[in-house]
């Protein structure tokens, strides 16, 4: 990367480029965790990039980017530090739990994402923010971007950033490395809020899109750096593992604006080496207990899929073993209806129909019961029974795309009766 | 308030947090004077349990901590701006009507007082940092 010889704009802005994308995270972590000045670091970071663009391309890429960057970033810090003490203000330190010695410039730098990700995923923490948060400081994602992925206002996004690291220095919660049985507990945490970040981007429920892809894809790339941070637990290769199954699907489940149910996409449209990928993954991950051993079975679910050349040619009884299973584990009345769904390819949609009716108490508010069961009757011949199913996912569901697909089914049994 | 008879609001330590500890028994636990009499002996077992954790832990403190009367006997004072003031019967909020009592902590973190806290009876406990005023 060196271009001392004859500095060009061009290498040296690929070399920002590049750091941003590659050491933001890390940079930041080992400045805070030294610092202990979440909101100063952060901001002495982002001007060390803002000098970078502007010194780079005359004096030439430094040897060592990450090093010129993090030194740069430090002496801001030091700087701002030296402004408050001088005007008489005095923010709270983070509160850390580990001994961290001080910088020595001829170090090589360490990575802490690890203590960064489970600060920004602290239970204490609104749950909507912790992966906002972990976008802004672990992947450097712009509060802008942020902001679009999750549909809200930059201003709003900004302030419930705020907020939240407003809350971590004043409430005391602690930059630390965990370990054992505490380690399991705060690296669950982080997972769900992976998941759920995916699970907005997979699924969005309510907006004019179907799906917000650029979003489930930020979320990948959180449970990768997961991944590389833990790579033992067993938990963040679940996570990863099911995570990739579902995104590679991603350019398959929508066209013209319409999604593609599973068994209509057009499967050479799936990123088969994503999916070899993922399923590699999910051999090395054992069977456990709790949250991990969900994320396990789910992943088994979407592996009989992605692996499968036709939703006729797909092994649906290893699908519905394993819901058989995540449901005994859970109780979910949501992974009951996807059972249903696998059992009805198994044993024919009568056997389908028959597990859905347990669900009327508990899943009578969502569209996704009433159109499973609209598709089953469809299937089994019962077409009153489709229709009127078909009117009430119609009425309950939140997203326009799904809703239009829905009404267009309604509209091709009336064209077939 | 107990924490007034501290020296001065500014002698935090440089690494620790004062925590106001809120314990309501709105939860799994039930109020206090429904108790039996071997029930509140063990309610202060897990008191005087969780008072010996903290002086185990490096950096605890415990700075003050009251038991308080029930709901019924709370008076509620709201004040305008103008300055009149309204007394009605009763806590501001129906969930203060649960309160039990109050611990002032001084402590490293968030996650050593959440920790300490589980050896207390099981109430439903507030968190929050106290401000330094001085």
């Amino acid at each position: 990367m060196t271009s001392r010889s004859g500095p060009s704009s061009t290498s040296a802005e690929q070399a920002i480029t590049e750091s941003y994308r590659r050491e933001w995270g890390r940079l930041l972590s080992v400045l805070v965790v030294r610092t202990r000045r979440l909101d100063l670091a952060e901001d002495a970071l982002a001007e060390a990039f803002a000098r970078a663009a502007s010194r780079w391309p005359i004096d030439g890429v430094p040897d060592t980017p990450a090093a010129w960057l993090y030194t740069t970033a430090h002496r801001g810090v030091l700087g701002r530090l030296r402004a408050e003490a001088v005007a008489g203000r005095r923010a709270p330190l983070l509160a850390t739990r580990t001994v961290v010695p001080a910088a020595d410039p001829g170090d090589d730098l360490p990575d802490e994402r690890l203590q960064l990700m489970l600060l920004c995923c602290h239970p204490a923490l609104d749950a909507a923010s912790r992966s906002a948060l972990a976008l802004r400081l672990v992947t450097g994602t712009s509060t802008d971007e942020i902001a679009r992925l999750f549909l809200v206002p930059t201003s709003t996004m900004a302030a419930r950033i705020t907020r939240a690291k407003r809350k971590i220095a004043a409430a005391g919660i602690p930059l630390a490395r965990p370990v054992g049985q505490e380690l399991d507990d705060r690296l669950e945490a982080v997972a769900r809020t992976v998941y759920l970040a995916f699970t907005a981007g997979y699924a969005p429920g309510r907006g004019p899109d179907l799906l917000r892809t650029d979003l489930a894809g930020e979320a990948v790339h959180l449970a990768d750096v997961l991944h590389q941070l833990v790579p033992d637990s067993p938990l963040a290769r679940a996570l990863l593992a099911l995570l990739t199954f579902q995104h590679a699907r991603r350019e398959a489940r929508v066209a013209d604006g319409r999604l593609v149910t599973l068994a209509d996409q057009d499967r050479s449209r799936w990123r088969h080496d994503e999916i070899a990928t993922a399923a590699a993954l999910l051999d090395s991950v054992p069977r456990s207990v709790g949250y991990a051993e969900e994320l396990r079975l789910q992943a088994v679910a979407a592996r009989a899929h992605a692996v499968a050349p036709s939703s006729a040619d797909t092994e649906w009884a290893v699908i519905a073993q394993a819901y058989a299973a995540l449901e005994g584990l859970t109780g979910s009345p949501v992974v009951r209806l996807n059972r249903a769904i696998a059992m009805a390819e198994v044993g024919g949609p009568t056997v389908g129909l028959e597990l859905l009716e347990s669900l009327d108490d508990v899943l009578a508010h969502s569209h996704r019961l009433h159109a499973t069961r609209a598709e089953l009757a469809t299937r089994a011949g019962d077409l009153v029974l489709a229709r009127a199913a078909y009117t009430l996912a119609i009425e309950r569901c939140g997203n326009d795309i799904e809703r239009a697909f829905l009404t267009r089914r309604r509209d091709d049994l009336a064209d077939s009766t | 308030m107990v924490v007034s008879t501290r020296p001065s609001a500014n002698d935090r330590k440089e690494d620790t947090v004062k925590y106001f500890v809120l314990l309501a028994g709105d939860g799994e636990m039930p109020a206090w004077d429904t108790l039996t009499p071997e029930e509140q002996q063990a309610g202060m077992e897990r008191h005087h349990a969780f008072g010996q954790a903290c002086d185990d832990r490096d950096g605890v403190e415990i700075l003050g901590g009251e038991a308080l009367g029930d709901g019924s006997t709370a008076t509620t004072m709201r004040t305008s701006l103008a300055g009149e003031t309204v007394l009605t019967d009763g806590p501001f909020a129906e969930a203060a009507e649960h309160i039990g009592g109050f611990y002032v902590i001084e402590a490293p973190d968030l996650d050593t007082i959440i920790d300490l806290c589980k050896v207390l009876p099981p109430y439903d406990i507030e968190i929050r940092p106290v401000l330094d005023v001085g």
